[in-house]
């Protein structure tokens, strides 16, 4: 992967790579580096130079998907947790629609308590699109928003369950505001 | 979805290399695929949002299964090209997706092909094992009070496809010559109106919002936009992005009525963190309007209030104001109701803009319509009393939600499909000839489909032509053009 330079936020999408679909074909949003936010491509500059070293500079994250299953991949400091997701190729429907740009609730997962309060400042606009996420929790945060340091190593995240089950199993209904 | 059975599937995925015919090795996939050559054939109608999540997850939890998308326009992705405001261009991020999923190998897109008129659905049944009705809602719930077809009303739905480029409504031709405009409703599609109305020149001629409105929009008098709800400000439908996006656009301030707000304060505290937060910045506005300020433009809710009349101007050419009658809340919280007091009163404007919600229409006498609801009748997505008929987003649950709460209930559709191909409510078993028994028909019928290799020739000359004006896109805003594009 080459340098990365900082890209605002909002990436046009003609910026955005649309990786070619692979042998396994796993029909997955990706991104480049124009979403994150400054702390993040700061350290992401970074670490691009140090992302083919030995894998001690790896952060070591668990991922529990919807089934409760475990899943344990590495991700370079400075990435955020939805490039680990697309990176290692993590197979959780719909996540990071908005590619990481503060305009879906896509990536939303939740943390341990003590994680949680680990990490960094949470802006409005992050709180404005988690107000929107389906089993919105008092640790959640967007995946694109939460960029990994060696202090978060061993870390467990969880990806919400899906709305399957929290909504009723009968017809849709209309609002009526 | 049983996710030990999804890397089943990604590990045999090479072993079956799309050809059907060489046989399933194992008996998980021979249930799933059907008898040599003919394997599983879905076609989606309409190619928005609903319609390519619906595909998306058929493609990815099957590993036969063949997609047709149709879509009545040339050009595909449904209200993300006409509906997503021009100042949002990071929502229409999903069309990376939307276009990774039409150029899979098992998936196609038939443009200008409208369902219900060119082919009708029983004829898809005929071509498809499963049809899925995706086609959203374009109607509009009408207001239903004298003079609202008086120049200057428009329904939000006409005025959102005006300044996006939808085809059917390049030639509205908004008035926004006068100062005031109202608009009737208080959602996220309000918002996106009212945003539109007020922002700087310099913000939208840098996003695909089309020339025309570009230039409608230079030439605008408006400078006030009140956005009416017929409840209170705990029961507004608009999400806290939206509002805030109105709190800070450049050169404006808002104009609130304080006494709105009694007793909201007090209400805060128990109301759930996404109503908690997004009453707060209301209230913060509001208060920030009592200060004043010297901003040009401004914008406010109005609570409380229901359409009664729309009052034409003294030669009846147009609309000059609107009669407003004053309700009071029976009830709290979501559920409650608004209730007439009798009382009226008259607001002068020029432009009149009803977004009180969308409505899905019945696409074929065959098909299964609510019409109290204006939804297809289905369970989990499974249009009632109709076998291998599917429904999935604002068909299927109404015209709400913001396009993530599209993308879950489209995957739900798309698991309750494969759900019943593998318990054999759907009956996979006989060789079905998808849109090789389709296109003919419609080429017999003058219709000319677009694929998606012919939209990608629209978009890289609508691109070009974006260029050269400094925006992301320039779109093309008529139907012949579009085809002339893409069949060139």
């Amino acid at each position: 992967m080459s340098v990365a330079p900082a890209i605002h936020r909002l990436s046009s999408v003609s910026k955005v790579l649309i990786r070619s679909i692979s042998a396994h074909n796993s029909l997955k949003t990706f991104s480049l580096a124009g979403h994150r936010d400054q702390a993040c491509t700061r350290s992401r500059q970074f670490s691009c130079y140090t992302r083919p070293l030995r894998s001690e500079n790896k952060v070591t994250v668990h991922f529990v998907n919807r089934d409760g299953e475990k899943m344990t991949v590495k991700g370079s400091p400075g990435d955020s947790l939805l490039d680990v997701v697309i990176d290692q190729n993590l197979d959780f429907d719909g996540f990071g629609a908005c590619e990481g740009t503060l305009a879906c609730s896509t990536c939303h997962l939740i943390f341990e308590e003590e994680v949680y309060k680990q990490l960094g400042p949470i802006t409005d606009e992050e709180m404005d699109m988690l107000d929107l996420a389906y089993g919105l929790t008092d640790t959640s945060r967007l995946g694109c928003q939460i960029c990994l340091t060696k202090s978060l190593e061993g870390m467990t995240v969880r990806v919400p369950e899906s709305v399957t089950d929290i909504r009723q199993p009968d017809m849709g209904t209309t609002s009526s505001s | 979805m049983n996710t030990s059975r999804v890397f089943v599937f990604k590990q045999l995925k090479s072993l079956l290399r799309v050809k059907c015919s060489s046989a399933a090795p194992s008996n998980d996939l021979r249930r799933l695929t059907a008898t040599p050559g003919s394997c599983p054939k879905v076609c989606v109608v309409g190619g928005g949002p609903a319609g390519f999540y619906t595909a998306q997850h058929l493609l990815k939890a099957h590993p036969a299964v063949q997609v047709d998308i149709y879509e009545r326009l040339p050009v595909p992705f449904g209200l993300v090209r006409f509906g997503v405001a021009p100042d949002h261009p990071e929502v229409k991020n999903v069309i990376n997706t939307f276009t990774q999923t039409a150029q899979h190998e098992r998936c196609s897109f038939h443009g200008n092909v409208n369902v219900g008129k060119d082919v009708s659905v029983q004829e898809l049944q005929q071509a498809y094992h499963a049809v899925v009705l995706s086609y959203g809602a374009e109607g509009n719930r009408s207001l239903g009070v004298p003079g609202e077809n008086l120049s200057g009303v428009y329904s939000a739905k006409d005025f959102v496809g005006w300044y996006n480029g939808l085809p059917s409504n390049k030639d509205l031709k908004p008035d926004l010559s006068r100062e005031t405009a109202v608009i009737l409703g208080q959602g996220n599609v309000a918002l996106d109106v009212a945003r539109i109305l007020l922002s700087p020149l310099d913000i939208l001629k840098e996003t695909d919002i089309t020339q025309p409105a570009l230039e409608a929009l230079a030439a605008s008098r408006v400078r006030r936009v009140l956005i009416v709800g017929r409840r209170g400000p705990l029961q507004v439908a608009c999400t806290i992005k939206e509002l805030r996006e109105m709190v800070n656009l450049p050169g404006t301030m808002p104009e609130m009525v304080t006494a709105e707000f009694q007793g909201i304060a007090e209400a805060l505290k128990d109301l759930p963190r996404p109503r908690k937060r997004l009453t707060e910045l209301m209230l913060k506005a509001a208060q920030g309007s009592s200060e004043g300020g010297g901003a040009e433009k401004r914008w406010g809710f109005r609570f409380l209030r229901s359409p009664v009349e729309i009052l034409p101007a003294p030669d009846v050419s147009r609309a000059a104001a609107i009669r407003l009658g004053i309700n009071r809340l029976e009830g709290s919280g979501e559920g409650a109701r608004a209730v007439p007091t009798g009382e009226v009163e008259d607001v002068e404007c020029g432009l009149i803009i009803s977004s009180i919600g969308y409505q899905s229409l019945p696409i074929d006498p065959t098909v299964p319509f609510d019409p109290r609801k204006a939804i297809i009748p289905n369970k989990m997505g499974r249009v009632q009393q109709a076998a291998g008929l599917y429904c999935s987003g604002w068909v299927k649950r109404g015209p709400t939600g913001v396009i993530a709460t599209t993308m879950n209930d489209s995957f739900d559709t798309a698991r309750s499909l494969i759900q019943d191909m593998e318990t054999g409510e759907l009956d996979t078993s006989a060789a079905k000839m998808g849109s090789q028994a389709v296109t003919p028909l419609l080429l017999k019928r003058g219709v000319n489909p677009v694929s998606f290799s012919d939209w990608k020739k629209i978009d890289t000359e609508e691109m070009k032509s974006g260029k050269a004006a400094g925006k992301p896109r320039e779109k093309m805003l008529d139907v012949a053009e579009m085809l002339k594009a893409a069949h060139s």
